[in-house]
């Protein structure tokens, strides 16, 4: 049902059932290292190529979160998936394997939530018992798509951000034991006319807080309804700038609320520069980390809002600024 | 940001623009200065230790000395790429080992190992010189147009 202008509230409260997150070897020695299913010790996960190994980690999350959910392959209704490499190769190809109706999304890093939204919209809608989400990135896939990389050796500033190797994905069911998405805020475009790739905090801030913004004035509740409210990849450039953002415009948050994926990935002394980010990074914190957080009582509502910068390699070579969206889901226990 | 890049931004979008860079980290541009100087100083002092090397051990002199030097630095940044050292000596360096010929270097053996999975002709062959490519085009053009001018001049009774 929609509330407001852009929220969605799920009246039956879609269950997630089951959810497994993937890592690779900077992971393992990150901050959250307990909470994957899987940690690979090598990049190339055996595989020919940087894209094949995010398929690669996209099959092994979908499978383990099936497992965990207690399902078989066959048994999932609908896949939805989206990732950062060109035409959403990981995603497309891991259907492939599963061999189930699947949609295929795409919204930057923002496209475990878009994901997460959309398949609640179907399970509450009564379209289908169970749905399966899901996304990856690969560091190194995603730097040889989008950035000018270190290793052809150019200089990082510290504002730039380390994408994260890795896939989360979690099954979604109409009924079933685990923590519930309650509501789910679509954000708007907003682009505050950034242009530098080094700089995706920045860019993607004003985003998640007028998502943030839309998600409270729609629900007509404040902050402390929630026991933690976390933005996707905004690293601590964008996490600073967010939370001075809400406070500027009257919606304080308290510093121990509000928190960032690409914060709480990787330990301080990693050199990550301003932190995580790529769609594995929300995707592996929440369907991993958080959702363990929350099975475990020491959380009860969590809101996510997973940012994504739309660029392409082209646009930035064409000079274009940077379009960036966030989407907001809450999950209840 | 340049002033005719601003004026295109809507008031909101400057103001935001401020408000953002006042949190953001700055490149330390004078540690990178100093860690480029002692970087581009080490690459330079290999460099000149190569050419003595050549031209006291071997039959070359100042002149002729440079191509095995540059060789041989050629060969030591490929092998660092390979075993992927060169990228953290670039982060730490910056401009200090990009300029060198080493950086060249670099920069086409990472590009040819990232598009290796695309096949040798259209991977390799067309990416390596995905970053050098335009040195070069440019460098030659530059080249062109100094020699030009410089005929231009002698033939005028200049220099």
């Amino acid at each position: 049902m929609l509330q407001g202008h852009q929220t969605w509230v799920f009246q039956s409260k879609p269950t997630i059932i089951g959810s497994a997150a993937i890592g690779g070897p900077f992971e393992a020695q990150g901050n959250l290292a307990d909470d994957f299913d899987l940690l690979h010790g090598d990049i190339w996960l055996g595989q020919d190529s940087y894209e094949q190994a995010e398929k690669k980690l996209l099959e092994q999350a979908c499978e383990t979160a099936i497992k965990k959910a207690g399902l078989k392959q066959e048994d999932v209704q609908f896949f939805l998936s989206g990732d950062l490499i060109n035409q959403i190769i990981p995603s497309s190809f891991t259907a492939r394997t599963l061999a189930v109706p699947y949609l295929g999304i795409y919204g930057a890093c923002s496209s475990s939530m878009e994901g997460l939204a959309l398949a609640s919209l179907i399970i509450d809608s009564g379209f289908a018992q169970n749905a399966l989400v899901g996304t990856s990135s690969h560091n190194a896939a995603a730097e040889k798509q989008y950035r000018y990389p270190t290793e052809y050796g150019a200089q990082k500033p510290p504002t730039a951000q380390w994408t994260v190797t890795g896939a989360g994905a979690a099954v979604i069911a109409k009924q079933g034991k685990g923590p519930r998405v309650a509501a789910s805020t679509i954000g708007r475009v907003v682009d505050m006319g950034l242009s530098d790739p080094f700089n995706m905090g920045a860019a993607m801030a004003p985003a998640a807080v007028d998502t943030i913004e839309a998600h409270f004035r729609d629900l007509n509740i404040c902050p402390s309804y929630y026991d933690l409210i976390t933005t996707g990849d905004l690293g601590k450039v964008g996490h600073r700038i967010a939370g001075d953002l809400l406070t500027k415009h009257g919606l304080s948050i308290p510093v121990e609320k509000l928190t960032d994926c690409g914060i709480l990935m990787y330990k301080e002394d990693q050199p990550v520069f301003a932190g995580a980010s790529g769609c594995a990074c929300v995707a592996t914190t929440t369907f991993g980390h958080l959702l363990n957080r929350m099975r475990r009582g020491e959380l009860n509502r969590i809101l996510v809002i997973a940012t994504g910068a739309l660029l392409s390699p082209m646009s930035y070579q064409q000079k274009e600024t940077i379009p960036c969206v966030a989407h907001a889901v809450a999950i209840e226990m | 940001m340049s002033s005719s890049k601003r004026k295109n931004l809507t008031p909101v979008q400057q103001q935001y623009q401020d408000f953002a860079r006042a949190r953001e980290p700055q490149r330390p541009i004078a540690i990178n200065c100093v860690r480029a100087f002692i970087v581009g100083g080490i690459i330079c002092t290999i460099g000149q230790g190569l050419q003595l090397f050549f031209i006291t051990y071997f039959n070359f002199d100042e002149k002729t000395a440079g191509d095995p030097t540059v060789a041989v630095l050629i060969l030591i940044s490929v092998i660092l790429t390979s075993l992927g050292l060169y990228d953290h000596i670039a982060q730490w360096g910056g401009a200090g080992s990009a300029v060198p010929v080493t950086g060249f270097a670099n920069t086409i053996t990472s590009a040819s190992l990232d598009h290796k999975s695309e096949g040798f002709v259209l991977g390799v062959g067309g990416n390596m010189f995905k970053i050098a490519g335009p040195v070069i085009v440019f460098g030659v053009f530059s080249a062109f147009i100094v020699a030009i001018v410089k005929v231009i001049i002698t033939s005028l009774g200049g220099m």
